[in-house]
């Protein structure tokens, strides 16, 4: 059963990538980017990490994808431009080294295990606010000054009269 | 139970992909979801690894890649309208100003 949703989910998420790398229009990319959130969503859950699977739907697919969305929307983007020659043949050359990239990053990670003597690890709320808020307590709150920041350039940048 | 090598392909695979988008596409918009594909293979082998050998770092290292991810999406995006609003493209080859 976990090895026929793991399969399900597994399909979804590569089926949604390749269709995100292949639409021509960048709304319908984001639209099937948020289709593989949701499937990466369910291999979480598969592997006990329920916390992420919620964070991922909520902060992923509903926050950050919404942003693309609506800057998509915002520029109301002209369709697409005719590609030049240049890219055709670099395409062809392209897509079989990416293949062969992935051959052999998969070659490499084909036997690997983990250890099977490890403790039951379940990724609730609480042991993941129990982990965030006492060994990792000075990156947590770095992180804030970093969304400060970045709040900060996202106005600056979009601002009028750059 | 799953092994774990199934997920780390699965990462791979999905790595790959986005890396491929990255280098392939010219739309500056589709140039960031790639990455956004790219840091969700990596969240995915980072839960994998977390769940298989017991400890809740990863999870704890996802939660940081998810914060990265909002602020490069709003930084970037942000330039994208920028860079919109300034030469009415988004192909990334038209932008080549500072490019001898």
């Amino acid at each position: 059963m976990m090895e026929l949703l793991f399969f399900v989910f597994a399909a979804i998420a590569l089926g949604s990538a390749i269709n995100v790398l292949v639409q021509r229009h960048v709304l319908y990319s984001s639209l099937s980017l948020i289709l593989l959130l949701t499937a990466m969503s369910g291999l979480f859950v598969l592997m006990q990490a329920e916390f992420l699977a919620v964070i991922n739907v909520i902060v992923y697919a509903g926050a950050i994808m919404v942003l693309f969305v609506f800057v998509i929307m915002l520029l109301n983007l002209p369709q697409d431009e005719d590609e030049e020659d240049r890219l055709r043949w670099l395409k062809l050359l392209g897509i079989p080294m990416g293949l062969f990239l992935m051959f052999m990053v998969i070659r490499t990670v084909w036997n690997v295990e983990g250890s099977a003597a490890a403790p039951q690890l379940s990724g609730t709320p609480q042991a993941i606010g129990a982990s965030l808020f006492t060994d990792y307590l000075l990156p947590f709150e770095l992180t804030s000054l970093l969304i400060l920041i970045a709040l900060m350039g996202a106005v600056v940048f979009a601002k009028k009269d750059l | 139970m799953i092994p774990l090598n199934w997920y780390l392909i699965l990462g791979a695979a999905l790595f790959v992909l986005g890396m491929l988008g990255f280098f392939l596409k010219r739309n500056i918009i589709a140039l960031l979801l790639s990455v956004e594909i790219m840091l969700n293979a990596v969240n995915l082998t980072f839960v994998a690894f977390s769940s298989r050998n017991g400890q809740i770092s990863g999870q704890i290292f996802v939660f940081f890649v998810l914060v990265v991810a909002a602020a490069e999406a709003a930084v970037g995006l942000a330039l994208v309208i920028a860079m919109f609003r300034n030469r009415e493209t988004l192909n990334v080859d038209r932008s080549n100003l500072l490019k001898w």
